[in-house]
């Protein structure tokens, strides 16, 4: 699904990745943690095509095919999602309006006609109910005074609406109270199956409790610095990040 | 964001004013210049009372005296009023009583613009009466309004026709010396629309006028008056476009709007006359006086689209003079590449308990400048006079200006003066956010700005508002980079 080869991105100069390598197969779970700083928003940026970010070196393939040059827009078409740590506010633009708008971009993208407003209603009314969302909610104008709990669950809505091949969650977590997080994770699981990936970024190991990963990964200094299975999340729990930095010293 | 600057060049290059063809119709146009003999040669050739003749004499004699006024915020080279043609009109003169009868070339430049009649009279119901270089040459659904004793009809023939309003009204809210374009027009306007809604009668269709200028170097003076009668409703649409010309055209229309008690009055505006071009050569002058007047309990509701002109001058105003009558002022403003615009409203309070409200969205992009500009005037005598301003800009790019000078006089203690404003930029965060759904840089700033002028799309009659969306997205397109 996804492979990463030698991946070195940069903001201003700054290298911010340092050589990530990371292969992702369709139907895994993929945790990365790491302490502030470490990358991992930069990762998740770079896999959906942030402009800002100038990749130097290595490449990033999605089912096999090389994404450089590839628009933020397009690389959504290919489905990749990317669920922000900060929603945007869009004053005026109706959550409905907005993946109205979301969904049939990338159908027209692929030659499709505009979705059926039936068949629309009928795919709004499935997943509002698949994440507990109140219908009015979805009449409100995208993010704009949503609580963090609202923002968060908003992303997932339309993770649900979009159905990528690859959902990264970015600090999904961040913000949630205990029974918003078990609805996200809820969530996110029933739309798991065996033909997409994801890959979930956190700073705790919390949010794994509910979304299991096959694998973790710990990123520091732009570089991937330890892998393995859901028992390393909870090592790091316990030791802490110093623990790591300690033991990957150059 | 997306765009490199060369991309950005080729976008704006291909942005050329969509419309920008013109008709070849023999026309009948006078000599340039300006003087007693045109004045009275317009009037002539409009076979016009003498009273009318005698009226646009001493307009023009007012308007000798007056200057060209510089208050507002834009630029522009003055327009020499000697070299200017003041009365052109299509050569087929006769009336049309169906389609068939008109001019096909006449007809394919409507079909060019996409309002076909046929589907205008089908569609929407919409009787339309259209100015095509000052002159209507159709009017239609005439005899259904005439049912409910509705008159529609160019000013010309109403003059003729129903001098006893005319005569009455005209003039009455836009005062011939009012100020210079008013008095320029008042001289020699050479057509525009009539409307009279009986006492008590709901006009049952949405009334709507297409202008358009299409003779090189003509000015168009469009002279428009709206009676609504006491108790009576109707919903007016003004719609526009003009082929796109080297030289600068200008445009100087005056509107009146008279709603007597009880009566209502809803007056939507799309405006997208040739802007110039992406250099900023040629567009449109538009120098607009547009006023209503409210009797008692009487309502006016003003909608506004401005995305053309190369320089807009125009605010149209409520006299609030009856008691618990209310004035409404709702407008978008786009200016792109070098298009300046100075508008706004005035809403003047003199009965008690009025009511108004001005929300005012104001969109910059390119090197445009925006400007809103607004007065609010409450009278010694208005007790209980409420206002809520809200005038909110929305900048695109950091080579445009958005600018705000609200004007609020308060001569009574009891009033209610609410003013809020807000300036916003359409973020990189906002457009990723976008892209990242799968939603292109356009369709992301076309759906930005769309929200961003909500409250004001929602006041348009439908069929309206999806052409106002449309030419939103138009206007805009390729203006971040």
């Amino acid at each position: 699904m996804l492979k990463i080869n030698n991946l070195h991105a940069s903001v201003e100069d700054k290298e911010i990745l340092k050589g990530i390598n990371l292969t992702v197969n369709a139907g895994e779970v993929h945790a990365i943690m790491g302490p502030n700083g470490s990358g991992k928003s930069t990762l998740a940026a770079v896999i959906a095509g942030k402009e800002e970010f100038e990749v130097t070196e290595g490449e990033v393939f999605l089912e096999g095919e090389n994404l450089e040059d590839t628009s933020p827009e397009d690389r959504a078409h290919k489905g990749v999602f990317l669920s922000f740590q900060y929603p945007v506010e869009i004053p005026g633009v109706s959550v409905t309006n907005f993946m109205k708008t979301a969904i049939n971009e990338s159908r027209k993208a692929k030659g499709l006609e505009d979705m059926p407003a039936k068949d629309m209603l009928k795919l709004i009314r499935e997943k509002s109910e698949l994440l507990e969302i109140d219908r009015k909610f979805l009449s409100r104008s995208l993010n704009e005074g949503f609580s963090g709990g609202e923002k968060k669950r908003n992303e997932i809505f339309q993770m649900a609406m979009l159905e990528p091949k690859l959902a990264i969650l970015d600090e999904t977590d961040s913000g949630l109270d205990i029974d918003a997080l078990r609805i996200v994770a809820n969530g996110v699981n029933k739309l798991k199956s065996k033909d997409n990936a994801v890959i979930v970024i956190t700073h705790y190991q919390r949010l794994l409790e509910y979304i299991v990963p096959d694998f973790v990964h710990v990123l520091h200094n732009g570089k991937i610095v330890k892998s393995g299975n859901k028992d390393l999340a909870l090592e790091l729990e316990e030791k802490g990040y110093d623990w790591l930095k300690q033991e990957t010293v150059i | 964001m997306a765009y490199t600057e060369e991309e950005l060049k080729k976008e704006l290059e291909t942005k050329e004013y969509e419309y920008g063809f013109y008709t070849d119709i023999e026309s009948d146009t006078f000599p340039n210049g300006l003087n007693e003999e045109i004045v009275i040669a317009i009037s002539k050739k409009k076979e016009e009372p003498e009273w009318m003749t005698l009226w646009r004499l001493e307009s023009f004699k007012i308007w000798k005296e007056m200057v060209e006024p510089e208050w507002a915020n834009v630029k522009y080279k003055k327009p020499d009023f000697q070299a200017i043609s003041y009365y052109s009109a299509p050569n087929k003169k006769p009336k049309y009583e169906s389609l068939d009868e008109v001019d096909p070339e006449l007809l394919d430049t409507f079909k060019k613009l996409g309002i076909s009649l046929d589907e205008q009279k089908k569609l929407a119901g919409v009787a339309v009466d259209i100015v095509m270089d000052s002159v209507s040459v159709a009017t239609t659904f005439k005899k259904t309004l005439a049912e409910k004793g509705i008159i529609f009809c160019s000013i010309s023939e109403a003059i003729k026709e129903h001098p006893e309003l005319v005569k009455k009204y005209i003039g009455s809210v836009v005062p011939q010396k009012d100020n210079f374009y008013a008095a320029l027009n008042s001289a020699v306007f050479s057509d525009g629309s009539f409307c009279y809604i009986p006492k008590g009668v709901r006009c049952p269709m949405e009334l709507s006028t297409y202008f358009r200028i299409n003779q090189a170097g003509t000015g168009q003076f469009e002279r428009t008056l709206v009676i609504a009668d006491e108790g009576s409703y109707v919903s007016y649409l003004e719609g526009c476009t003009a082929p796109s010309r080297d030289e600068n055209q200008l445009h100087a229309a005056v509107v009146e709007l008279i709603a007597l008690d009880d009566a209502e009055i809803k007056y939507s505006t799309v405006q997208n006359w040739f802007p110039g071009n992406k250099d900023g050569q040629g567009g449109v002058f538009n120098f607009v006086t547009k006023r209503g007047l409210c009797e008692k309990n009487a309502k006016i509701s003003w909608t506004q689209v401005e995305t053309g002109s190369a320089v807009t001058w125009k605010y149209p105003s409520c006299i609030l003079k009856g008691d618990n009558s209310i004035g409404e002022f709702y407008s978008i403003a786009v200016t792109n590449n070098f298009q300046q615009a100075d508008t706004g409203t005035k809403m003047v309070h003199l009965g008690k308990n009025t009511k108004s409200t001005i929300i005012s969205k104001g969109i910059s992009a390119g090197k445009s400048q925006n400007s809103y500009r607004g007065l609010v005037q409450v009278n010694s005598r208005a007790d209980n006079a409420r206002n809520f301003s809200q005038c909110d800009s929305l900048l695109m790019g950091n080579e445009c200006g958005a600018h705000t000078f609200p004007y609020i006089e308060v001569k009574n203690k009891s009033a209610q003066i609410e003013h809020e404003a807000t300036t916003s930029k359409i973020g990189e965060d906002q457009i990723f956010y976008c892209n990242q759904r799968g939603i292109d840089t356009e369709k992301a700033i076309a759906l930005i700005v769309n929200g961003f002028s909500k409250e004001v799309l929602n006041k348009l009659p439908m069929e309206f508002a999806v052409e106002a969306q449309k030419l939103l997205e138009i206007s805009l397109e390729g203006s971040v980079g």
